[in-house]
């Protein structure tokens, strides 16, 4: 294969994301702001925001809806605390951990390289670090989250991955020309 | 390309959207106690007017909720999307003239 036909990786890196636990949390204000409580922060993320505490992430995707990221070491300690902290409050915690996969991309070519894949405006002004949202990948449902300028999370469904590696390798060839 | 306004999430492509027919359509309260044809009539039969209409949309591919929106079935332009829940806004004259441009 030519120079030409391979994505330089200085331009555009796909990398397998990190094991993370993850559990989505549905439920009315009081639950969100329960949950959100629980897992360590000052009050729930606006919308298609996320905010950290030390080993995790909790990303608003929707109204209702929280998504918390937790590495390994941290999940049972999280786990615990948000089952603590929403006993009493009608919402649904349901764990997984093993549905969704992380992929990390970066690299100055990413905004192009994703914008192969969806319609929405990647520019750091409309998708600031630290936004994320759900949205279609090429035919994957797939969750976008900005962790930085030139740097992106996606979390697509486990089947999907092969798909979407070879996808976002394949386009960021063809950006390069 | 389309774009529709998800009132939770702003501005997406349509792509990520599914119609989900007309809105505030009630559900007889107790369909024991209606009628074949009335209970025919809130299942089957939808006004499908040529022009502004109300209908559920849900961001399907987003953030999952539905919403309503009004649009022109004419020029498929949508006037705006409201909050499930919300009773159906009045259009002005004026917003209605440019969705049917
Ligand atoms: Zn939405």
């Amino acid at each position: 294969m030519s120079d030409v036909m391979t994505a330089s990786q200085a331009r555009f890196d796909v990398a397998a994301g990190p094991d993370l636990r993850r559990w989505v949390l549905q439920g009315r204000d009081a639950g969100l702001a329960a949950g959100a409580a629980a897992f360590g922060l000052s009050g729930v993320p606006d919308m298609l925001r996320t905010a950290q505490v030390a080993g995790g992430t909790a990303a608003r995707l929707g109204p209702h809806e929280l998504v918390f990221f937790a590495e390994p070491d941290r999940a049972d300690a999280i786990y615990s605390a948000l089952q603590a902290g929403l006993k009493d409050i009608p919402s649904s915690l349901v764990e997984i951990s093993d549905r969704q996969v992380a992929i990390d991309i970066s690299g100055p070519d990413v905004e192009l390289v994703l914008s192969s894949l969806s319609p929405m405006d990647f520019n750091i002004r409309a998708f600031p670090v630290g936004m994320a949202t759900r949205t279609l990948l090429a035919k994957a449902d797939g969750m976008v989250w900005r962790t930085g300028p030139q740097s992106f999370r996606l979390e697509v469904w486990r089947s999907f991955v092969p798909y979407m590696t070879e996808y976002l390798q394949k386009v960021a060839c063809d950006v390069r020309f | 390309m389309l774009l529709i306004r998800c009132p939770y999430c702003g501005d997406r492509a349509e792509i990520e959207y599914a119609n989900a027919g007309e809105a505030h359509i009630v559900r007889p309260a107790d369909p024991m106690a209606v009628s074949d044809e009335e209970w025919a009539q809130y299942l089957y039969m939808r006004d499908n007017p040529k022009g502004l209409i109300a209908e559920r949309w849900r961001h399907s591919h987003g953030c999952g909720r539905f919403f309503n929106a009004i649009r022109d079935t004419r020029t498929d332009r949508f006037v705006m999307t409201y909050e499930m829940g919300q009773p159906r806004p009045t259009i002005d004259s004026e917003a209605a003239a440019e969705a049917a441009r």
